[in-house]
């Protein structure tokens, strides 16, 4: 049983940093500033999500996993308002860069 | 086990270094926002595996307390450049 939670945390979190390879190339290679707020968001909430979900079954008590998840949860809340409101400053300037 | 958390961890903090770049050549000052926010997300991340991956108490409360921080900082920007636009704006407005 515990290889195939191993297996699980190993597929999980290699798929969130993998999200975050590609948000961070995204970040970088993308030309306009609203597209790179885009793949910003993605690698953000997705790739702390599968980190997240692959930590879960390794953690020590149910506080824990608690607290992992709340991690997740604000950051998803946070990650989303942040990118909301760059957004809208971008757009308020016209996105001229 | 242990050994593949903290080579994600590093694998996650290197991705991030290199998406700091854009903070460098970003154009504008929004960029570098995005990428400071990513910074934040992916040091979160590189915590939460060595809270995993080690014995050591407490990191998963830094974690925490960085999630935190890094939400403050994203609108702390947007208020200093929505408050200049909001000025421009009106001034040219009336």
């Amino acid at each position: 049983m515990s290889v195939a939670l191993d297996l699980f945390s190993i597929v999980a979190i290699a798929a969130g940093a993998f999200f975050f390879f590609a948000g961070s190339v995204g970040l970088l290679r993308f030309p306009d500033s609203l597209t790179r707020l885009h793949a910003l968001s993605k690698a953000d909430n997705l790739g702390l999500g599968l980190v997240v979900l692959g930590l879960l079954p390794r953690v020590a008590s149910l506080l824990d996993a608690l607290k992992l998840v709340a991690i997740w949860a604000l950051v998803l809340l946070s990650g989303a308002a942040s990118a909301q409101l760059i957004g809208r400053a971008l757009r308020r300037r016209g996105g001229d860069e | 086990m242990n050994e593949f958390l903290l080579c994600a961890a590093g694998f996650i903090l290197l991705t991030v270094a290199a998406g700091l770049f854009r903070v460098l050549r970003g154009p504008g000052d929004a960029d570098r926002m995005m990428a400071a926010q990513l910074l934040g997300t992916g040091g979160i991340a590189a915590l939460l595996l060595i809270a995993s991956a080690t014995p050591v108490a407490g990191v998963a409360d830094v974690a925490l307390g960085l999630a935190l921080l890094a939400a403050f900082a994203s609108v702390a920007f947007v208020n200093s450049v929505g408050a200049d636009d909001g000025q421009a704006r009106e001034a040219d407005g009336k």
